[in-house]
């Protein structure tokens, strides 16, 4: 299975029935369609819309229907709009059950960097400091690695999004979960090693009993 | 009876090394007949307040291109590369802001606030050179009001009276800004008689707006 098919796959996992999620550009938007069969959640785009849907057929584009990337989506029937001062009250406010973003760097102590490579990459953090500051539980889909290089590190070389912690972890090969003590490697994906997972990854992981393989939404 | 202006007439109360507040999020819901009446005017040295520089082509991006911008505080630039590289080459100045700091800091000079506390940027390069609060255990940043000379806004429906409505995510940073500024521009993209919105649908009472374009032919 492609890695970003199975980052998806085990985010999906995490929705929880009736609450307000919002999905990252990129890989974080490949989760909604893998949203477990008996689970209803309304997603948030941050440019002010609870409730969008699956883009529109050819030709039947509103041009004052976006997502946050600037792609044209539909509404599903009760869905709402609002300006951007609601929508990052619905975000920092604790409206906001849970955010998945997308990540350079994950630390230690839990610390997500995804907004900047100094001298190289300057997009702008446009709503991600405030997802992480305030989404009641941020959930960084990433992939382990880039090119072998390990994307969880002991501690950030790029400039942090935020100072608080994210709550959990999900690469191609592992789940992984901060804690005040480190990170723990709670679930490994199907057929991988805790070896192979520790030779990727760039800071010490505490494993405490069995690490189980991870499920997949179907 | 208010009238409506044309865009011409309207960019000519913009002068060079303005500061404006352009609504739109990735030119969705931006003012593109404003924007390309400015363009053509040959417009320099603005400072643009926004929530993003959209692409090459597409509303700010436009501004953009033409060179007519040397300031932008925006929470996003990675989708122009043209912003990027002026940036770069010293030409244009960036100041990266959250997006919802920047919301509450534009409602705040629009509401008459010295500034607003949020958790949002404590222990990242946001919070430094500011004032940092700690209340009841939770540490905030102390963000201060960001106002402008001009909002520059498009709204979907106006009435004669200047009431303005907004139409899904087009609406984003414009109701907020059309408060924060005391010249307010309103592109809309239809004008109705009063009356025909209903009072509950009026998102910006039309005494802030001061200015409002004619419809497009």
């Amino acid at each position: 299975m492609d890695p970003k098919e199975i980052i998806a796959r085990r985010v999906a996992q995490e929705l929880e029935n009736g609450t307000l999620v919002n999905l990252g550009i990129g890989l974080p938007t490949l989760v909604a369609r893998y949203v477990p069969p008996g689970i209803t959640v309304a997603f948030q785009s941050e440019n002010g819309i609870i409730g969008f849907g699956a883009p529109p057929p050819h030709g039947m584009e509103d041009p004052d229907l976006t997502d946050a990337g600037g792609a044209f989506i539909s509404a599903l029937p009760g869905a709402v709009s609002f300006d951007s001062g609601f929508s990052f009250a619905l975000i920092r406010g604790g409206h906001l059950a849970m955010t998945v973003l997308g990540g350079l760097q994950v630390d230690a102590a839990g610390r997500l960097a995804n907004w900047m490579v100094p001298g190289k990459l300057i997009p702008g953090m446009g709503g991600a400091m405030d997802l992480v500051a305030g989404a009641r539980r941020v959930v960084v889909a990433m992939q382990h690695h880039a090119k072998g290089m390990p994307k969880i590190v002991e501690s950030l070389t790029l400039p942090p999004t935020s100072a608080r912690p994210v709550s959990l972890v999900v690469t191609e090969l592992a789940v992984i979960i901060p804690t005040r003590d480190g990170l723990v490697l709670h679930e490994r994906a199907p057929g991988v090693s805790l070896e192979e997972i520790c030779a990727l990854t760039g800071a010490p992981l505490i494993v405490a009993g069995p690490v189980p393989e991870m499920a997949l939404s179907a | 009876m208010r009238t409506a202006i044309s865009v011409e007439d309207a960019a000519v109360l913009v002068p060079d090394g303005a500061t404006l507040m352009i609504g739109g999020f990735m030119a969705v819901g931006s003012p593109e007949r404003m924007i390309d009446a400015l363009v053509a005017r040959g417009a320099r040295g603005l400072t643009v307040i926004a929530n993003d520089t959209a692409r090459p082509g597409h509303g700010i991006g436009k501004l953009i291109s033409a060179g007519a911008v040397s300031r932008a505080i925006v929470s996003h630039i990675g989708t122009n590369p043209e912003t990027q590289q002026k940036m770069i080459a010293g030409e244009l100045a960036v100041e990266l802001v959250p997006q919802g700091t920047l919301a509450e800091r534009v409602r705040a000079a629009g509401a008459g606030l010295g500034g607003i506390l949020t958790p949002t940027g404590v222990g990242t390069v946001v919070a430094e050179g500011k004032q940092e609060i700690e209340l009841d255990g939770v540490r905030y940043v102390l963000e201060r009001p960001l106002a402008a000379d001009i909002a520059l806004i498009e709204a979907h429906e106006a009435d004669y009276n200047f009431n303005l409505t907004y139409r899904l995510t087009a609406t984003n940073f414009n109701p907020v800004m059309a408060l924060a500024a005391r010249m307010v521009i309103a592109e809309p993209k239809e004008i109705v008689p009063v009356g025909v919105i209903p009072p509950d649908a009026v998102k910006t009472p039309g005494i802030l707006v001061t200015h409002l374009l004619k419809r497009p032919r």
